[in-house]
């Protein structure tokens, strides 16, 4: 809460978001979280809510096109930034590479923390395309990138709980769908 | 049989008829649903494990901007205290009526207001004081307030003379073994939003069987049973603890009437843990009797769970001991300890999961200690009828799970002893299970109608919760009706749809498939000559044989590699293989998925999973995925699941369901593996790090050091 400098307290401010290229204005409580202004001030539903405490993934975004938690990233702290939801992963009406690998390759059951396990599973495939290591991975010199085994997506995707435990079928939908995810950017 | 010719759609692998509402964030959860003039009500939860309320003290909150009001037991329209479910009268539904807190966890007042966040932000105000009394969560099976359980699922077994057959047999073990309470946690919380109109209740509700859920509504509100209209879409997930009514549902219906508005109440994640059933922990102590040759000559089973006083429930952990293998005498007994919790709820497998866990982890000492080979010992005892009930078997391709299983393996290779596969600081082992589930189907009933454009709806209570419910009754209609799927409109998860099976007891599909297949047929014989729109409506009730002359269950065998890191106790499983006997498989994709999700389920609780309660407050410690590990992508090696070629005769399709078995099996299967690398026996779930190394480390004196 903020004083406005007439003494009183102000709770709600008004800001600016892009989601999926669409320009946004909204009035927001300061407490809001990403997830909940993308979900009821936006109508962008497919974004999920497991834990609202940054421990399952399903909230997972892309912020500026890194994956972030928009559980535990208040609206008012995106205002500005570029943000991508599984709304925003297919273009025109086609599905995108990995959203086609999972409904094939069958990489959900429920489906609920789907949205999450696709826009993580796009933020880290830029972020290996970008060379970054793993915990798995054996060398993490700058100048490799490391080969985008299995192990390493499950390693890199451990931060998406799935509790119908579609993780091999998600895992295989990943890497599967990883050369034509390049290509399509 | 196929007027389109039309090729078969049941048998065929085919992608979830909803997926790409999936993958677009499209398909609408309960909480996705936009809802004019919607309040929010937050939960408060008791923070004692017994005792009464002394005050709540609202009067902060009252005066939040945003807040409508607080809801408790003094403001709070009354329900039926008779009201319940499955077991009977649950006393744990009617909320918020009287200062009793009967555990730890439980709602005792909703704050409501015109945002979540003015709704959380009031809630934490909220000063709560109590008379504390003194709390019994310590479950044992040798607690003295425990009691047989109720026989719902029928007698126990008593065959034979168990300790003559004890006393004649060569080896005797006789082990006790400790499943911990474990959570559901469905991704998705739990749920619901809530609106009255014109003397109906209507609410749009997470759960695993809208039709079932709307009965008991109707008498908690005591409504007219046709008054309450509750919709389940899209679920994500349930493994059970969406099979009760919430307290999700309960509160928003009493608030929407309280305060005149649309009301949604969601579970936080640590609201679900502490404020929704748990699988119970249980306490199974087994004895078995074998001959120097192998074969078994006595088998008993005595299982122990903790349960609320408020409501009955039954863990049927010795379901295996009566049916897995032929012995001249069989014992079960099931005790249940009514502790100061909240009932607890079916969860996946229910009873098969942890009793098969003691069961055949038993067997499998036998094996060890007779020196037999595990997968031959399960083999040499095979019966030729229900070794209790005494009737043949519907289907029985038990054998054939596990030598097709054995063969893929390679089991054939395994070195018998324990301890001997080292690879660094990796011991390595393998280990096999067995399982029977129980199978069958519950009353359904299902419209079709042949429109006039030649397509056919079909309108059932069914509920997808991920299960493939929708995908695969599509199937079953397309065939029945001789179509192709394409002409099938199927309308699912409502209550209005008329009384169905939820998704629950592995029998929601073939439960709703049978209704589907009986009202194909009526329909057709119907439509002969007529005029479209056609309908037929069949409810299968009278059409159950519930004293059918055959035992019906579904069978697996699970095989496990493990690698147990002797320096850090890590137990990482390496594969996994499960061999099914599940009926015919109506789509074998979308079929595979279900038994591999129910293997990790198995797997995390045989490695990860344990609901810990402090034993001063009686409060779950372990209340979020920090303190409660599910198995993560990490954890999870690659698994294969298959299928054996197998028909249930009871059934007109040949179905059986398979939502549960999957889990059953795979905690023993692992835990036979364990012991096979390291060679020590864990007894007790899960085995996670802290075991390990201190039973490696007793290993790992040097006197004890095994063949590298
Ligand atoms: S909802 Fe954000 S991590 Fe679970
Ligand atoms: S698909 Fe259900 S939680 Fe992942």
């Amino acid at each position: 809460m903020t004083d406005n400098g007439r003494g009183e307290i102000e709770t709600r401010s008004e800001i600016s978001l892009r989601v999926n290229d669409v320009d946004y204005r909204v009035a927001v409580d300061n407490r809001r979280t990403l997830l909940d202004a993308v979900r009821d001030d936006l109508g962008l539903t497919g974004t999920k809510k497991g834990c609202d405490h940054g421990q399952c993934g399903a909230c997972t975004v892309l912020l500026g096109g890194r994956r972030v938690l928009s559980c535990l990233t208040l609206a008012v702290a995106a205002e500005g930034a570029a943000v991508t939801t599984v709304e925003g992963l297919a273009g025109d009406g086609e599905l995108r590479p990995i959203q086609e690998a999972f409904v094939r390759l069958d990489g959900f059951q429920c489906g609920f923390c789907t949205p999450g396990q696709l826009c993580s599973a796009v933020g880290m495939l830029a972020e290996h395309a970008a060379g970054w290591p793993s915990a798995v991975t054996r060398d993490g010199s700058p100048e490799r990138t490391p080969e985008l085994t299995e192990e390493e997506i499950r390693e890199r995707m451990s931060g998406n709980l799935c509790r119908c435990s579609a993780y091999p079928s998600i895992v295989r939908a990943i890497l599967e769908a990883s050369a034509r995810e390049a290509v399509a950017g | 049989m196929n007027p389109d010719g039309i090729t078969a759609a049941v048998g065929e692998s085919r992608p979830r008829i909803e997926g790409r509402l999936k993958v677009t964030g499209a398909a609408r959860y309960t909480a996705d649903v936009p809802v004019a003039g919607l309040a929010h009500g937050w939960v408060v939860t008791a923070t004692v494990s017994r005792g009464r309320i002394r005050d709540i003290d609202a009067g902060e909150a009252l005066a939040q901007p945003g807040v409508l009001g607080v809801l408790d037991h003094r403001n709070a329209r009354r329900l039926n205290p008779d009201a319940g479910q499955y077991f009977g009268p649950d006393r744990s539904l009617p909320l918020l009526q009287d200062e009793v807190v009967a555990y730890a966890g439980r709602p005792i007042a909703l704050v409501v207001a015109e945002t979540p966040e003015q709704a959380r932000a009031a809630a934490a105000t909220v000063r709560v004081t109590y008379d504390a009394e003194p709390h019994d969560i310590e479950f044992s099976l040798a607690h003295p307030a425990a009691r047989p359980a109720s026989t719902l699922f029928g007698p126990e077994a008593d065959t034979g003379d168990l300790e003559a057959e004890l006393a004649a047999s060569a080896l005797v073990v006789d082990e006790v073994y400790h499943t911990p309470e474990e959570n559901h946690s469905a991704m998705e919380p739990h749920v619901a939003t809530a609106w009255w109109q014109d003397g109906h209740l209507h609410a749009l509700d997470s759960d695993q069987g809208p039709f079932g859920i709307s009965q008991v509504m109707a008498s908690l509100f005591l409504i007219d049973p046709e008054r309450a209209h509750i919709r389940a879409e899209h679920v994500g997930g349930g493994f059970g603890g969406k099979t009760v009514c919430g307290p999700q549902l309960i509160l928003a219906a009493m608030a929407a009437e309280h305060f005149g508005r649309p009301v949604r109440v969601a579970l936080t994640r640590r609201q679900v843990f502490l404020a929704t059933g748990s699988r119970p922990p249980t306490e199974q102590r087994v004895r078995i009797g074998a001959d120097a040759d192998g074969r078994f000559r006595a088998v008993h089973h005595h299982a122990a769970f903790a349960l609320s006083p408020l409501a009955e429930y039954i863990e049927w952990c010795t379901e295996q001991a009566r049916t897995l293998y032929a012995a001249p005498a069989i014992r079960t007994e099931l005790t249940a300890v009514p502790l100061d919790l909240l009932p607890p709820c079916s969860m996946r497998g229910p009873g098969a999961t942890p009793g098969s866990f003691a069961f055949e982890s038993a067997v499998d000492e036998v094996a060890e200690r007779l020196g037999i080979d595990p997968l031959r010992l399960r083999l040499l005892n095979q019966p030729e009828v229900g070794p209790v009930s005494g009737r043949p078997f519907s289907s029985r391709r038990l054998v054939a799970c596990l030598q097709e299983g054995a063969r893929r393996f390679g089991w054939a290779q395994r070195d018998p002893r324990p301890r001997v596969r080292r690879e660094g600081d990796l011991l390595v082992g393998t280990g096999v299970a067995a399982v029977a589930f129980i199978a069958g189907v519950f009353p359904s009933s299902a419209t079709i109608t042949a429109e006039t454009d030649g397509t056919f709806s079909v309108r059932i209570g069914a509920t997808d919760i991920g299960t493939g419910a929708r995908t695969a009754l599509i199937a079953v209609a397309a065939d029945a009706l001789g179509v192709g799927v394409e002409r099938i409109r199927m309308h699912i998860g409502d209550s209005d749809l008329g009384m169905a099976a939820g998704a629950g007891g592995s029998r929601g599909t073939t439960s709703c498939a049978f209704a589907i297949v009986e009202t194909a047929k009526a329909l057709r014989e119907k439509l002969a000559g007529a005029t479209t729109p056609v309908t037929a409506s069949v409810d299968t009730t009278p059409l159950i044989n519930w004293r059918p002359d055959e035992d019906r269950y579904t069978y697996s065998a699970v095989f496990a590699e493990v690698t147990v890191d002797v320096a850090t106790g890590e137990v990482r499983v390496r594969r996994l293989l499960g061999m099914f006997a599940v009926g015919r498989v109506i789509n074998p994709l979308l079929a595979r998925s279900q038994l591999i999700g129910g293997m990790i389920g198995g797997l995390s609780m045989a490695l990860h999973e344990e609901g810990v309660r402090d034993p001063v407050t009686g409060r779950l410690v372990t209340a979020d995925f920090a303190g409660y590990h599910i198995s993560a992508h990490a954890d999870v090696p690659g698994i294969e699941a298959d299928f054996v070629a197998d028909y249930e005769p009871q059934d007109p399709s040949g179905f059986n369901g398979l939502g549960e078995i999957g889990n059953a099996g795979v905690a023993a299967a692992i835990a036979n593996a364990v012991w096979h690398a390291t060679g020590t026996r864990h007894r007790t779930l899960p085995i996670s790090l802290g075991r390990v190394v201190e039973s490696v480390a007793a290993q790992d004196r040097p006197q004890a050091v095994g063949v590298a």
